[in-house]
């Protein structure tokens, strides 16, 4: 730590004395400053999911205040293609973007290309493995979370019937699934849970279909469900929006991020319980932390429970009830007396 | 006269890329940025060795998928249905690429055939429904996209044709490279021209040919004016529809190869699926013609690539999305204004040429 702020500082006045006068960055003396430039890539649209992509933004957020980077964010835009996502990487790199950040897996073949192209600059992926001496691969143990929110959510029940959004019906997210119906089944065995899926397998727009998911859920909520929890990204909106048209009594839970403090989504943050978190965030900050310290993050990074790389949130204080049930699940995980399913 | 019918039909383009240039300039400005640095770098960009090969190459993608689009409409079918032709034929021809372990000469003529068949069975579900039921191509080729996008789910992730070819990817088994038709890195050193580049201006020479100097062009351009004059000539409008609307779902499936087999390698969950509709737009930029399309697909292509330069200088990339359907608002209007215009203009001097005759009389 001492190194890293020692080392940070060393290069700030490096950076001063480089650019002398002309830099109009950080203009608050007292803030930190840095030479490295952090260079993140979305998938498709990007920022603004109040989920997964905002989580990958939080964490370059922090690390553009707490460690004075600069930061450069790019999209790859709708019908991207690997040719495509590996030139936007490569402008980064060549613009001396280091380290330069992919969030998505669908980055993997582009970035592993990439990677090769630039082997001094160090490449991060999330959500994905690529197994190149300059990448880091930030892996995130999804179902321990969701197990958590599974606890939580079948605790909170009192109809005995819960419900389960996915995004894209694709192994990353039934994992989100798994863990939550394993959870569930832990505090009620006799327990309901609705499932459905917002996009088949390489249906792009599953992300993104909020109005399907507001359906999906009140349909739920009909049938007798009470707790929703959506693992959908963008979509996941529609879940908020059909839980609270439902009112008093009726509970959403979020993903990724941690959703009852995402400005767009304050208007639901009364209905949200609790969020399953992945800390896209906490993984981003430390690989740009470790290129500022001089020590790059590299090989498969996993991002579980023990390591606080997921979670669930406990800003709302309607979930204190059920805290000692959770914290206890997570402790057993942690000790490894419970398995969590990944299918 | 020639010189006229030229002017006519440059005045459209040119008019749509000075307005959307104008109103992107509004927008720009709006947001806080400079119009001209902007282009100037889009420019300079996109002239570079390198951008330019990377235009080259998805332009090759844009041009057959117009022509699929331009071939129905040269009959009045509007095939939407595109995006399921080629995404299915390239799967099915992943699939049977990555199967096959044979010398390329054999491998990539054994793929293409495999994936102009699948997309031409796809769309003939859709001419078959309108020839045997009535139910309007429109609607059945876009019922029938969900269609496709739900098989290839389904193969993909549940049959053993799937296969995880990274961690979260799944895809077709990866072909060999004896499948693999590699591009020449013509213009940059570091990156290929498709080698799919060659092959569709080949493909384009051909439809010229076959719209223009064959019977069956003919017969389907005298349909596309009028079903009824063409029927009392003699002509089997039911056969040209199924006939066309095959043709145009072979050529739908060729718009994922060069892709497929120039890069990607493997037809997985993250393929592009919407080229089709960009084929619609560049179809109508390019009224059809072969020279016309492949000027609509450098265009849309060389807005595609500068948008990632443009990101980099914070500049969103949806202003060239905007600018894409500025153009095509323009040049439609247009083409719409100059048609109107020239009926006017027919009607005067036939109108002119009965008055004369009555005086006579």
């Amino acid at each position: 730590m001492l190194k890293g702020v020692k080392l940070a500082s060393v290069l700030a006045v490096a950076a001063m004395a480089l650019t002398a006068c002309g830099s109009t960055a950080s203009p608050s003396s007292s803030a930190p400053t840095s030479d490295v430039k952090v260079g993140m890539a979305y998938d498709q649209d990007g920022k603004g999911d109040g989920s997964f992509n905002d989580a990958a933004y939080a964490g370059l957020s922090k690390a553009q205040t707490d460690l004075g980077v600069q930061i450069k964010e790019v999209n790859s835009g709708s019908s991207a293609t690997d040719a495509s996502r590996e030139e936007l990487l490569t402008l980064l790199a060549q613009d001396g973007y280091n380290p330069v950040i992919a969030v998505g897996f669908a980055y993997s073949t582009a970035l592993a290309a990439a990677a090769t192209k630039f082997p001094d600059t160090t490449f991060a992926i999330v959500d994905s493995v690529v197994d190149a001496p300059n990448v880091g691969s930030l892996v995130f143990a999804a179902e321990q979370g969701s197990y958590l929110v599974g606890v939580v959510a079948a605790s909170a029940s009192k109809t005995g019937h819960i419900g389960f959004i996915g995004g894209m019906e694709i192994d990353l997210i039934k994992a989100f699934e798994a863990g939550y119906d394993q959870g569930a089944k832990s505090v009620n065995p006799n327990i309901v849970i609705d499932s459905k899926y917002m996009g088949a397998a390489g249906d792009n727009t599953a992300w993104n279909v909020p109005e399907k998911a507001k359906a999906a859920s009140a349909g739920m909520i009909t049938n007798g469900a009470d707790v929703i929890y959506a693992a959908a990204g963008g979509s996941g909106l529609g879940m908020f929006q059909a839980v609270k048209a439902a009112g008093a009594g009726h509970w959403a839970i979020g993903v990724d991020s941690d959703q009852y403090n995402v400005p767009s989504l304050a208007k639901y943050k009364d209905f949200i319980l609790t969020s399953a978190e992945k800390r896209v965030d906490t993984a981003v900050y430390d690989v740009i932390k470790g290129v500022v310290d001089g020590t790059p993050l590299t090989g498969v990074q996993n991002f579980d429970l023990a390591k606080d790389g997921v979670g669930y949130s406990t800003s709302n204080s309607a979930v204190d009830a059920y805290k000692a049930a959770a914290d206890k699940a997570a402790a057993d995980i942690k000790a490894g007396t419970i398995t969590v399913n990944t299918k | 006269m020639n010189l006229r019918r030229l002017g006519t039909s440059l005045i459209a383009p040119l008019l749509g890329v000075g307005i959307s240039i104008a109103v992107t300039s509004v927008i720009l400005i709006a947001i806080h940025a400079q119009p001209l640095a902007v282009f100037s770098s889009m420019i300079k960009y996109g002239a570079s060795a390198h951008a330019m090969t990377l235009i080259l190459n998805l332009a090759t993608t844009y041009f057959l998928s117009a022509l699929a689009v331009a071939i129905g409409f040269k009959m009045n079918l509007f095939n939407i249905g595109v995006n399921g032709q080629y995404t299915l034929g390239a799967m099915v021809g992943g699939a049977v690429a990555g199967s096959l372990h044979l010398p390329t000469i054999l491998s990539v003529p054994i793929t293409i055939a495999v994936a102009m068949i699948v997309g031409a069975g796809w769309a003939g579900i859709a001419a078959w429904l309108k020839v045997a039921r009535g139910v309007s191509e429109v609607i059945s080729t876009i019922m029938l996209n969900f269609i496709a996008t739900a098989i290839i789910s389904y193969t993909i992730v549940r049959t053993s044709v799937g296969h995880e070819t990274s961690l979260n990817v799944r895809g077709t088994a990866m072909i060999p490279e004896s499948g693999m038709l590699r591009g020449i890195p013509l213009l940059d050193p570091k990156t290929e021209i498709y080698g799919f580049f060659f092959i569709s201006i080949a493909i384009g020479i051909l439809y010229w040919f076959v719209l223009n100097r064959t019977r069956f062009g003919y017969d389907l351009r005298a349909t596309g004016h009028s079903a009824t004059a063409a029927r009392t000539s003699g002509i089997d409008a039911k056969r040209m529809t199924v006939i066309t609307m095959l043709i145009s779902g072979a050529l739908a499936g060729l718009v994922g190869l060069p892709y497929l087999l120039g890069d990607a390698g493997s037809y997985n969950l993250n393929f592009p699926t919407d080229w089709g509709f960009t084929g619609i737009a560049i179809a109508l930029l390019g009224r059809n013609n072969p020279i016309g399309i492949a000027v609509g697909a450098l265009l849309w292509a060389f807005l595609d690539v500068a948008s990632g330069q443009l990101i980099l200088e914070g500049v969103p990339r949806e202003i060239t999305t905007i600018m894409q359907g500025v153009i095509v608002i323009v040049v439609v209007m247009s083409y719409e204004i100059v048609r109107r215009n020239q009926v006017k203009s027919e009607q005067k001097n036939v109108a002119r040429a009965l008055e004369k005759q009555e005086v006579s009389a």
